[in-house]
């Protein structure tokens, strides 16, 4: 167990950017709440799952909604924890810790306020170790546990508790209730016991986002390679370097899609790199040859300082490296595929790990 | 004919242009009360053109007086903020993200009530009056007449802010409101900071555009002014005194309009050298680059769109080291006609440097013609290192673009720069700031969400552009030559109704009396 304070917090936001591969929500409005949550009420625990019992029961905690949408209706705060006491409440039994379920942007912080306003410890894991754009993409779905009973709760005071068949059914329900509510909802589901989480969750996740966070950070002082350091501390690959010279954008069944198109300069001058995203970074592809796909993990990084940059944030003229991670091994099965691989998200394609690739 | 007047840290520079001519200009120091800087400016323009102030047309002005005060922390007076969004929006109450020493000179208080909208539409809870007279007579008792009122999704519906004001009005009369609608976009800690930040200046602003006014006063000119603004267009001097917080970017954007104009380049690179530091920015169609990340003025987040400039630690002024190897960060800065070698002073400075490498004529060339020529050359190669690098940083694509340099110390840059197609310096480059500010054009700026299940997209676009040109034109923009300058679109993830968010930003002439 160690203590989260406010500059761990701060570098988590930072590293969860990374993490997010271009999704995920600003982190910023997250960590404001975790930040003012700790000043409020004392430093928060983070645990391995190790120092838990197996049978203790923990309960992830989130936000939904448009990222738009959370930067201006911001939470009442009230409401998360609501959600995360009716899932405790439906079940009947202690609740000893929450999560993240989302180390990539946003919801790497929010459980922060969680566990700082109730006093209770978070847990280092999370449900993707990365960003993706629907409720049933998580390696809890791959290990067979159920994203209900799942408790969404708006400012007002309403909460919504649901069962369901399966997690795309809960998706697609959540997402309705979602728009009800504003937009946005307050989210706590994907109850688990620590001894499913050992091998159902990501572990180590939450540090590895602190550490990629305190790299970015003191590369801004060091003068080093911000890129390089970045690159060192998720265990990633350089994959392009370039200049974005095109982005196009399109709205599919409410999610944002677009492409980039990425020049090359130093050693990659001359080739031509296509970013795809759906909310998030899906497929690299260099001269028309996929060369990382998505579940593995793809950030595109502000040349100069390490900075990772969000999809709506790719601007023409930006300079930009890109780099791949390799995604949680749950990914990697055939069920993992199938809920996230290149063609769920409509790209006819294998998926190829990016060490077989780039190693 | 049009005077433009840039109103700097340092220097009041002041320019007389007929058309596209510029016939005088000058160059004096600020003085702290503002308006004395610019009576001398104004005086050394007319004597050096037998100008008859009748044929003036209009004044413009630039001024980094409000940021300087902002990032000062001077002049700002106690502000009260109301948000309207109960019960959303607790967790994360006004100014959460402001600096302590910023929160304390401002003497910042918050009062949250209920209102708010949805980004459909719908009420968050229903407007309270009774609420808002409440928070109204304890501001009034606190003794505070600077207000900011905000309201989440206000960008998509501006009546609930539009009737906190009214009600607060009632109870102060002369209380200084900003509604957050009025400034900023969406994104509520952001549009709510501008709109403190505004409202903590207010007090500041009327003085301040009053001085200017007795100023063209004192020397007899009738003309309208304006002042200019962000993106380099102008607003009238009554509502820049109403939106200081509108002149945050003003500088740097008058600096790059001011190169383009004196170019005649649309898309190109601009290095505006100072005493102090170095400014590179992009031109595109003849408007600066706007940064995408969100901007911090005073260490707060703002959502302005403010021009995307890379400033680096090299001017006139700046420290040489005594093997030549370091330029800068240090400066002398304005008393560098006190401390530099030419001017007879004991420092060596960078304007030294290219003085005795034959770059220009300034000062007493005598006073470094013992200079090392080992020291110079190594300098020289120190400088030429950082305009390479900055300039590599910022470029868009391999391909050579055309670089002007502006400012100053551009008498810096004689060497050739990698990726340049061609180094232009314009005649009157001293003062592309005031000329920027002479130049300004009126725009209008429409940015809000659209439910493409309503309308088509070409139904939404042509509303937005519409929009945007009416605003313009209510803001004193010729219709005739207003022009859509900039539209972006952001397609919103997870909404229903394939919701859009569009803005559009419309630019046109001054309007001619």
């Amino acid at each position: 167990m160690r203590l989260l304070n406010e500059r761990n917090i701060e570098d988590i936001a930072l590293g969860a950017a990374v993490l997010g591969t271009g999704g995920g929500g600003d982190p910023y409005i997250g960590m404001l709440m975790a930040r003012q949550a700790i000043r409020d009420y004392g430093a928060v625990e983070l645990y391995t799952l190790d120092e838990l019992d197996d049978d203790d029961l923990i309960v992830p905690t989130a936000m939904m909604g448009a990222p738009t949408v959370m930067v201006e209706k911001m939470p009442n705060g009230d409401d998360i924890i609501n959600a995360f006491k009716s899932v405790g409440k439906y079940i009947g039994k202690p609740i000893r810790a929450t999560m993240s379920i989302e180390a990539g942007g946003l919801n790497s912080v929010v459980p922060i306020y969680v566990a700082a306003r109730l006093r209770i410890p978070l847990v280092d894991c999370d449900g993707m170790g990365r960003a993706f754009p629907e409720l049933q993409m998580v390696t809890h779905t791959i290990a067979g546990i159920g994203a209900t009973p799942m408790a969404m709760s708006d400012e007002r005071g309403n909460t919504v508790l649901m069962e369901t068949i399966s997690n795309h059914w809960t998706e697609r329900f959540a997402r309705s209730v979602t728009v009800d509510m504003g937009a946005m909802a307050m989210i706590a589901l994907y109850a688990a016991t620590v001894g499913q989480l050992k091998t159902a969750a990501v572990l180590g996740t939450i540090s590895q986002a602190e550490r990629i966070g305190q790299t970015i950070r003191s590369a801004r002082v060091t003068e080093e390679d911000p890129v390089n350091t970045v690159r060192e501390a998720v265990g990633g690959y350089l994959i392009f370097k370039g200049k974005i010279a095109d982005v196009q954008r399109r709205t599919e069944g409410g999610f944002a899609r677009g492409d980039a198109f990425i020049t090359g300069i130093d050693d990659y001058a001359g080739q031509q790199l296509q970013m795809s995203f759906q909310n998030e970074n899906l497929i690299a592809s260099i001269d028309g040859a996929p060369v990382v796909t998505v579940p593995d993990l793809i950030a595109t990084l502000d040349i100069d300082t390490g900075e990772p940059i969000t999809t709506e944030g790719l601007r023409y003229g930006f300079r930009v490296a890109i780099i791949a991670m390799p995604c949680a091994p749950q990914w990697r099965t055939p069920v993992g595929i199938a809920l996230v691989g290149p063609r769920y998200f409509g790209y006819d394609m294998d998926y190829v790990p990016v060490e077989e690739r780039c190693g | 004919m049009r005077i433009g007047i840039d109103v700097g840290g340092t220097n009041t520079d002041a320019v007389l242009m007929d058309g596209m001519s510029v016939l005088a200009f000058t160059k004096t120091p600020t003085t702290p009360n503002v308006s004395d800087g610019i009576v001398t400016a104004l005086k050394q323009l007319i004597a050096a053109s037998n100008l008859d102030v009748s044929k003036i047309d209009g004044v413009m002005i630039g001024t980094t007086h409000f940021t300087n005060a902002v990032v000062e922390r001077k002049h700002l007076q106690p502000t009260a903020v109301i948000r309207l969004g109960l019960p959303a929006t607790v967790c994360l109450p006004p100014m959460v993200d402001f600096p302590d020493d910023l929160r304390a000179a401002i003497n910042g208080r918050y009062f949250l009530a209920h209102g708010g909208h949805e980004f459909d539409g719908r009420e968050i809870s229903p407007f309270a009056p009774d609420e808002i007279r409440r928070i109204a007579s304890e501001i009034k008792a606190a003794g505070i007449t600077a207000i900011a009122i905000s309201s989440v999704f206000s960008p998509v519906n501006t009546s609930f802010e539009a009737q906190s004001a009214a009600i607060v009005r009632e109870t102060i009369p002369d209380a200084n409101i900003t509604l957050s609608s009025t400034i900023g976009r969406i994104g509520l800690l952001e549009r709510e900071n501008a709109a403190i930040l505004n409202a903590c200046l207010r007090d500041l602003a009327l003085r301040t555009v009053a001085g200017f006014k007795s100023a063209l006063a004192e020397m007899q000119i009738a003309a309208p002014f304006y002042i200019s603004q962000n993106d380099g267009t102008l607003m009238s001097a009554d509502f820049a005194s109403d939106y200081p917080v509108l002149t945050f970017a003003s500088g740097p954007t008058n600096s790059m309009r001011g190169a383009a104009f004196l170019s005649g380049l649309k898309d190109a690179i601009v290095i505006d050298v100072g005493g102090t530091t170095t400014d590179v920015g992009i031109l595109q169609r003849g408007f600066p680059r706007v940064a995408a990340l969100a901007v911090q003025i005073g260490g707060v987040r703002t959502n302005f769109r403010m021009p995307d400039t890379l400033s680096i630690g090299l001017g006139g002024g700046s420290l040489v080291s005594a093997d030549g190897h370091r330029v800068g960060p240090q400066s002398v800065g304005y008393e560098i006609t006190r401390k530099a070698l030419v001017f007879g002073g004991d420092t060596l400075t960078a304007t030294d440097i290219a003085v005795a490498a034959g770059y220009a004529e300034v000062g007493d060339t005598s006073k470094v013609a013992g200079l090392d020529a080992a020291l110079v050359s190594a300098a020289q190669d120190r400088i030429e290192e950082l305009i390479n690098n900055a300039v590599d940083r910022m470029k868009t694509s391999a391909a050579p673009m055309p670089v002007i340099a502006v400012g100053g110390g551009s008498i810096l840059l004689k060497r050739p720069i990698v990726g340049a197609s061609e180094v232009v310096m314009p005649p009157h480059f001293a003062v592309a700031n005031a000329i920027g500010a002479a130049i300004a054009q009126i725009g209008g700026e429409t940015d809000r969400i659209f439910s493409l299940a309503e309308m088509s997209r070409d139904q939404a676009l042509a509303t937005a552009k519409s929009e945007a040109i009416d605003k313009a034109v209510a803001a004193g923009a010729d219709r005739d030559t207003v022009e859509i300058v900039e539209v972006e679109e952001v397609p919103l993830a997870y909404l229903p109704g394939n919701a859009t968010r569009i803005m559009v930003k419309a630019v046109g002439d001054l309007k001619e009396a």
